[in-house]
């Protein structure tokens, strides 16, 4: 590590709490504190809920491939993993398994079993580098598309689980548009903030500086596998978590919500957004999720994923950053180098 | 003052989520969803299930009760959840009234189970035809008047049985709820007449080898029932006779339709004879057919013939427009006397009478099909022999009916 690097990671150790949180993050959340006053049931929950969702597994993305190199296309597969759990152990109405467990039991159980699952992928996965982390992700979400398809004793086959309900806590139904919103909400800014925090703890700096140089980095003593399986665990928790809202929002889970189109979306919403910053993904969701939306209005029923393409396209040829670079094009600035994590310290490195 | 702007950017994108949601102004026309596979696996088949329903709105000019019509469409893959999510969109954001689809099985029983949550919202079935979208646990808001998968079998096992002799049989068929209801409504009476199914083989939608399924069969069956669509249909038959096979088939609806009969390559030899039987059929001699196949024609980039999926939305969206004129489009009371009218609805289709039973679902004549070669060589349907008024249950008495219990993979089996 040269002489600059060191010192410059020394004085991002320096920064706190009080850095990270600025006066644009408070009106932020202070607009989505207030949204649901301005939007209707459907842009509550479809638009604002399911970005949210898609935002958060997006992020768990965005912390593999952003602090730690590594771009995994299995993220909605590890999603649905903690969505089938709650079909399995809570309740549903297709007559499969549908155990009952109480929420409070089956949904750290969900998030824990994906976390789990995630480290397990990982763990194949550390073992190759760049394009063919890529492809073995891709293929573990194939199979394990195809098995919960085929799979009729566990998953239910292709029809998968129907009627999952989210708990009523509190006298509140929460999956009533405000309070699933909230819900959302308040998980995304939960798994955001300790993203966001997380990139600078010893862990996060560690991880980067693995990204970087690996071979440096054990050859000082660092335990680099250990250091990125542990990454994939924590991006589980957030995926999970995401999964148990994806469950509860859809009120139902089949195999056609981890197939490879899912799974390429999760990272089209991450290209789109940028994988600089944690705000990329739930930007790039935003985006995507009005875009598929609404094509259909604009364009008709027949090309409208074209449009969708289209945009896709402009964007990516546009800038290859998503649409957070996007911004940095159009409006440079003269202490551009001063702010934000920068593309040499937390972009993806080729 | 790091990441300051990103984040005012990240507002800027949200407060664009708002606008939409004030622009949401209400115009004085009948708003009809209509939800459809306009992407995937399914989308030629969608594509012609749109021209099916528009050809109801031509044959009404536009109106319904006085109204003029806009009709409103929702995407799909196929898959039940993005089925839920297109019907959302239509009845959560487009506010539509009345929602016609979606196309295809599994979507069905999914938005059935969405429709439950809607009651003032009216949902008419588009050309889905699986057994529990309206027999075990319907919503009272869900009307099918187009009919089920095993309904569409009438005739055929006891044709197979009795005069094509056929003792044993093996099927292939794709793994989910319709083909099973299909296979269900064909074993029904091959079953009943004497016949034997010793192997059933269920592949997913999509599958490209099918060498495996095709070593499974045994040799000594007398036929081979297949339940496929579209390309799956293709690449087994003609997998199937590359490997030499020499059994006769017979053929699931959609199975043997224009889409597999028009298909490049030599399945020719091993298609001509095959009987199946569906909603519709090819050389149907009826007048109200040959009107319905010229109207149909005039929808842009129309089949020869128009699919079962342009029949069973157009059959679903006259029923809603009938409906809609019998109220004279007043839908105020959260559709009540709509659903009143539909629950009590008779009329004539291109295909017959059609009505409804109890739980919502058609009871109409069925058409047991054979392929055959015309004089220019080309393949179609030819029409057997019509099976009239066929009902949920296929006659059998709806107790006995439900005691045969929930169709799967597994159920029924008579090997």
């Amino acid at each position: 590590m040269s002489l600059v690097e060191t010192q410059r990671t020394e004085k991002l150790r320096g920064s706190g709490w009080r850095e990270l949180v600025t006066p644009a993050h408070g009106l932020l959340l202070l607009f989505l504190l207030v949204y649901p006053a301005m939007a209707s049931d459907f842009f509550l929950t479809q638009i604002g809920g399911y970005s949210l969702i898609l935002g958060m597994i997006a992020l768990s993305l965005m912390l593999l491939a952003g602090y730690g190199g590594m771009v995994s296309l299995a993220q909605i597969t590890i999603a649905g993993a903690a969505a089938y759990v709650i079909a399995i152990f809570g309740e549903n109405n297709s007559g499969v398994h549908g155990f009952a467990w109480p929420w409070w039991v089956i949904t750290p159980m969900a998030i824990l079993f994906a976390s789990v699952l995630s480290a397990a992928f990982g763990w194949v996965a550390v073992r190759t580098e760049g394009i063919y982390t890529i492809m073995i992700t891709l293929a573990i979400a194939t199979a394990c598309f195809y098995f919960t398809q085929q799979n009729y004793a566990l998953f239910n086959g292709f029809p998968g689980y129907s009627g999952l309900r989210a708990p009523e806590v509190f006298g509140l139904y929460w999956r009533d548009p405000v309070p699933f919103y909230y819900l959302c909400l308040a998980n995304a800014v939960v798994a955001y903030a300790a993203v966001l925090y997380g990139a600078r703890s010893t862990f996060g700096l560690t991880l980067q500086a693995v990204r970087d140089n690996p071979r440096r980095m054990r050859a000082i003593g660092y335990n680099v596998t250990a250091h990125k399986v542990f990454a994939w665990w924590l991006s589980g928790l957030i995926a999970g978590a995401a999964g148990v809202l994806l469950a509860w929002f859809n009120g139902r889970i089949s195999p056609g919500s981890i197939a490879v189109g899912p799974a390429i979306n999760i990272l089209i919403i991450a290209i789109i957004g940028g994988l600089r910053h944690p705000v990329g993904p739930f930007i790039g969701a935003v985006v995507v999720v009005l875009i598929q939306t609404f094509a259909i209005d604009l364009v008709g029923a027949e090309r409208f994923n074209t449009l969708i393409g289209l945009f896709f396209l402009a964007v990516v040829f546009l800038s290859p950053d998503g649409i957070l670079g996007l911004w940095e094009r159009v409006k440079p600035r003269p202490d551009r180098d001063a702010w934000g994590p920068g593309p040499e310290r937390s972009g993806v490195r080729e | 003052m790091s990441m300051t702007r990103r984040t005012m950017l990240a507002l800027a994108v949200a407060t664009g989520l708002t606008a939409p949601a004030i622009s949401i102004a209400q115009a004085e026309s009948m708003k009809i969803g209509v939800l459809a596979t306009f992407e995937g696996a399914f989308t030629v088949l969608g594509e012609d299930s749109e021209r099916g329903a528009l050809t109801a709105v031509q044959e009404f000019g536009g109106k319904a009760g006085g109204n003029d019509i806009e009709i409103i469409r929702g995407s799909s893959d196929a898959s039940p959840d993005s089925a839920v999510r297109a019907a959302r969109k239509l009845v959560e954001q487009d506010g539509v009234k009345i929602l016609v689809g979606p196309l295809s099985g599994d979507e069905g029983i999914a938005v059935k189970e969405y429709a439950k949550t809607q009651p003032d919202v009216t949902f008419l079935n588009g050309s889905s035809a699986a057994q529990d979208t309206t027999f075990r646990d319907p919503a009272e808001n869900f009307f099918r008047f187009s009919t089920d998968g095993a309904q569409w079998m009438a005739g055929l096992g006891t044709y197979a049985y009795n005069d094509k002799g056929y003792k044993t049989v093996a099927t292939v068929a794709e793994d989910y709820s319709f083909p099973y209801t299909q296979v269900f409504g064909f074993m029904a009476e091959f079953c009943k007449a004497g016949g034997k199914v010793p192997s059933k083989s269920w592949v997913p939608i999509g599958n490209k080898d099918y060498s495996s399924v095709i070593a499974a069969i045994p040799d000594d069956v007398d036929a081979i029932y297949v339940a496929l669509g579209g390309a799956d249909a293709v690449n087994f038959l003609s997998q199937y006779q590359q490997a030499g096979g020499q059994a006769p088939l017979i053929g699931g609806s959609i199975t043997v339709d224009q889409t597999v009969l028009t298909a490049k390559g030599r399945l020719h030899d091993i298609l001509v004879g095959t009987p199946a039987a569906g909603p519709t059929a090819d050389t149907n001699d009826s007048p109200e057919w040959k009107a319905f196949v010229e109207a149909y024609k005039k929808q842009d980039g129309a089949f020869p013939s128009p699919s079962l999926f342009a029949h069973a939305y157009y059959v679903n969206m006259k029923a809603a427009l009938l409906a809609l004129d019998e109220v004279k489009g007043d839908l105020s009371d959260g559709g009540k006397k709509f659903r009143e009218v539909l629950s009590n609805l008779s009329f004539e289709t291109p295909t017959g009478k059609v009505s409804l039973d109890k739980n919502r679902n058609a009871i109409a004549d069925m058409f047991l099909t054979e392929v055959s070669e015309a004089a220019d060589g080309t393949l179609l349907n030819k029409l057997i022999k019509v099976t009239p008024q066929v009902n949920q249950t296929l006659g059998i008495d709806e107790a006995d009916f439900r005691a045969l219990g929930k169709v799967s993979r597994d159920n029924p089996s008579c090997p």
